[in-house]
């Protein structure tokens, strides 16, 4: 259907959780695809709020990307909690 | 069973009856929506219905006693003895026909349903409750379908005004009281439907005229659901519901 | 590493697929073959059980179909939605469809006779799917394996939803019970069907195996429907179809009788009873959606004119 839009449907399952991406749907506006999300992705009462954002509107990095982005964190240790050696008394820091 | 209960029964029976027949014509729309989207959406409107029409007459069966299940109203009854508003068997026609049904119903159902809440009977109030949440839902999009397709292009505009013509007709009697429902809005068991017209009428003409649609005039009307005096196509509706119990008389499915 | 030996790593590695990761042409390819077929296959699918939904023979029967219907579109929905992280539109999928190019399941050109047919396809036909479906969640296209957990996940109901209406008829009237045995001996070989021609034989299964598509063969997922479908059928207390159905001890499986492939492919080359009748109804049902699509878009333009227009003045 080349006249209608593609959005990304995003549902909450539980307050307190993150919106997760569950799929996308065809709709003209965002308030149709709302509607349409609640038909098509909550059938089982899996939400409690949902998101729409069109497809295009969505900005994703590439594959291409992933040497200049990921690997520099990769040797960047002292982010992490068990790069740090505690004496076992206090360990659960 | 005293008269109350009989009556209770009865009106019961009848908002079933709407319900289960309104269900069925929508549940005819699956696999052929107008898109995969909104082809999902109907069936949750029917489904919806389908769901009510259980609680009615599950009720009504609670009340007539003797085994008697939710089944036996849908699927033994004829023709005649079905008491719903003639509005609700008219075929699925085209998506505006449809959705223009939807619209001129969920508006009615929204007002019908506030008042039902009030019943002192604790389980039609019971049922309003939880249909007035999916009644929401429904007017919220037949009316956006309805601004949609009125304001469309002009074939969506011609399609969606031959609908409200041809509907208008049967929206009279929805606001039309017998003895006996008469009997129970007294009582504060049944809705006095008769003074909801003009609260309907004001929100289903604001919707028309925003969809650039013409609120007909009141010539004609088409009555006789309350009574079992129905159109043509009930009759055939109810071949193809009952198809199993006719050709299978007493078997359990 | 080049893309391709890159490519070949990660699914060596088990790591998923990605719509945004290079691939090679072929991959692309054949995962929009297999994941459209199956959102086709669950979109005609809705035919032959919607064929019931205005005469299901109870109140909670014809709520139960109509919600495994819905799940049907929704399925296809999905699917839908996962070909087209491929970059190929919805709508050029079911155009393909339409003009007979991409194929759906072939179980789907069969019709549904009696009321048992539906309790058939549950149990036979959806249990089938699922055997299938389980293997796929491990796919290696990432979106595709979501798919396939979100579509298992809900289609648990529908194998038993149609077992127990099967159960209603076996254990029933003598006419329903010889229903039931009716629509078993209609589906079954048809259900056998479903998983595809012998390994041997499978034009697309080599490749798709090497790339982690597809997990299992043919014949394997065949083999673990046979197997767990003998005892079902013993349960119901219906007679098998499979007069040559033997155990054998020593592979630990059911040997099982000829399926006749002469069938499956006169079905799948126009000779079924449905084939014509499902294309043309998804057609009809599209081109009768042309003018409320036009119209949502026109509409949808009035609205942003009008927006402009505020946002101007």
């Amino acid at each position: 259907m080349a006249n209608l839009e593609l959005y990304e449907v995003f549902v909450r399952s539980r307050r307190g959780l993150d919106h997760k991406h569950v799929g996308s749907l065809h709709a003209q506006d965002a308030e149709q695809a709302l509607e349409y999300a609640r038909d098509c992705y909550t059938r089982r009462s899996e939400g409690v709020s949902i998101w729409v954002v069109r497809s295009r509107d969505i900005c994703a990095s590439q594959e291409d990307d992933s040497a200049s982005f990921y690997d520099p964190s990769d040797d960047k240790p002292y982010r992490h909690a068990l790069y740090y050696q505690l004496p076992d008394a206090v360990n659960n820091m | 069973m005293s008269d109350l209960t009989a009556a209770t029964l009865e009106y019961a029976t009848r908002l079933g009856d709407d319900a289960l027949v309104l269900g069925h014509r929508i549940s005819e729309w699956c696999s052929n929506g107008p898109f995969l989207e909104e082809d999902l959406a109907l069936s949750n409107v029917a489904l919806d219905y389908i769901g009510r029409a259980r609680m009615y007459y599950t009720y009504a069966a609670e009340l007539a006693g003797g085994g008697k299940t939710e089944d036996d109203f849908a699927y033994t009854r004829d023709a005649r003895e079905f008491r719903n508003l003639l509005i609700h068997e008219l075929p699925r026609g085209d998506f505006a026909y449809t959705m223009v049904r939807q619209l001129l119903v969920d508006v009615f159902n929204l007002l019908y349903l506030e008042a039902l809440t009030q019943s002192a009977d604790a389980n039609l109030a019971a049922i309003a409750h939880k249909a007035i949440k999916e009644t929401r839902y429904h007017l919220r999009r037949s009316k956006e379908w309805v601004l949609r397709l009125g304001d469309g292009t002009a074939e969506s505009h011609k399609r969606t005004q031959r609908a409200v013509d041809a509907l208008w007709g049967y929206t009279h009697e929805l606001f039309e009281i017998d003895a006996l429902e008469q009997s129970l809005a007294e009582v504060g068991i049944g809705v006095n439907n008769t003074g909801l017209r003009p609260a309907w009428l004001a929100q289903v003409s604001a919707i028309l005229s925003e969809a650039t649609l013409t609120v007909p005039k009141d010539d004609w009307a088409v009555r006789g659901g309350r009574v079992g005096y129905h159109t043509e196509n009930l009759g055939h509706l109810l071949t193809e519901l009952q198809f199993l119990h006719r050709a299978y008389p007493g078997l359990k499915w | 590493m080049n893309h391709e030996e890159n490519f070949m790593r990660k699914i060596n590695a088990e790591e998923k697929i990605e719509p945004k990761d290079w691939m090679p042409d072929a991959y692309r390819k054949n995962l929009l073959r297999q994941i459209s077929q199956h959102a086709h296959s669950e979109v005609i699918g809705m035919q032959p059980e919607g064929n019931w939904i205005t005469r299901a023979p109870s109140l909670r029967r014809k709520a139960v179909l109509l919600a495994k219907v819905q799940d049907e579109g929704g399925h296809g929905l999905y699917l839908y939605s996962a070909a087209e992280t491929l970059g190929t539109s919805r709508e050029e999928l079911v155009a393909a469809m339409q003009s007979g190019e991409a194929k759906y399941a072939s179980i789907f050109n069969y019709p549904t006779q009696t009321w048992a047919d539906i309790g058939a396809i549950g149990w036979l036909v959806d249990g089938a799917a699922i055997v299938n479906q389980v293997s796929l969640q491990r796919t290696s296209y990432g979106p595709y394996s979501r798919a396939m957990i979100r579509i298992c996940k809900e289609e648990s109901f529908h194998q038993r939803q149609g077992y127990e209406l099967m159960l209603a008829l076996a254990k029933g009237s003598p006419e329903q019970k010889s229903m039931a045995q009716d629509a078993l001996n209609r589906f079954y070989w048809p259900a056998l069907m479903m998983f595809g021609p012998h390994d041997a034989e499978s034009a697309h299964s080599a490749k798709s195996m090497t790339w982690k598509i597809k997990r299992e063969s043919n014949d394997d997922l065949r083999q673990k429907f046979i197997d767990q479908t003998v005892q079902q059928i013993e349960v119901l207390g219906l007679e098998h179809p499979d007069k040559d159905l033997k155990w054998n001890e020593a592979r630990g499986h059911y040997d099982s009788g000829e399926i006749d492939w002469d069938e499956f492919y006169s079905v799948i080359n126009g000779n079924g009873h449905c084939n014509r009748q499902r294309l043309e109804h998804h057609i009809r049902a599209h081109e009768e959606g042309a003018w409320v699509r036009e119209a949502m878009t026109a509409y949808n333009a009035k609205q942003q004119a009008k927006q402009t227009q505020a946002q101007a003045a």
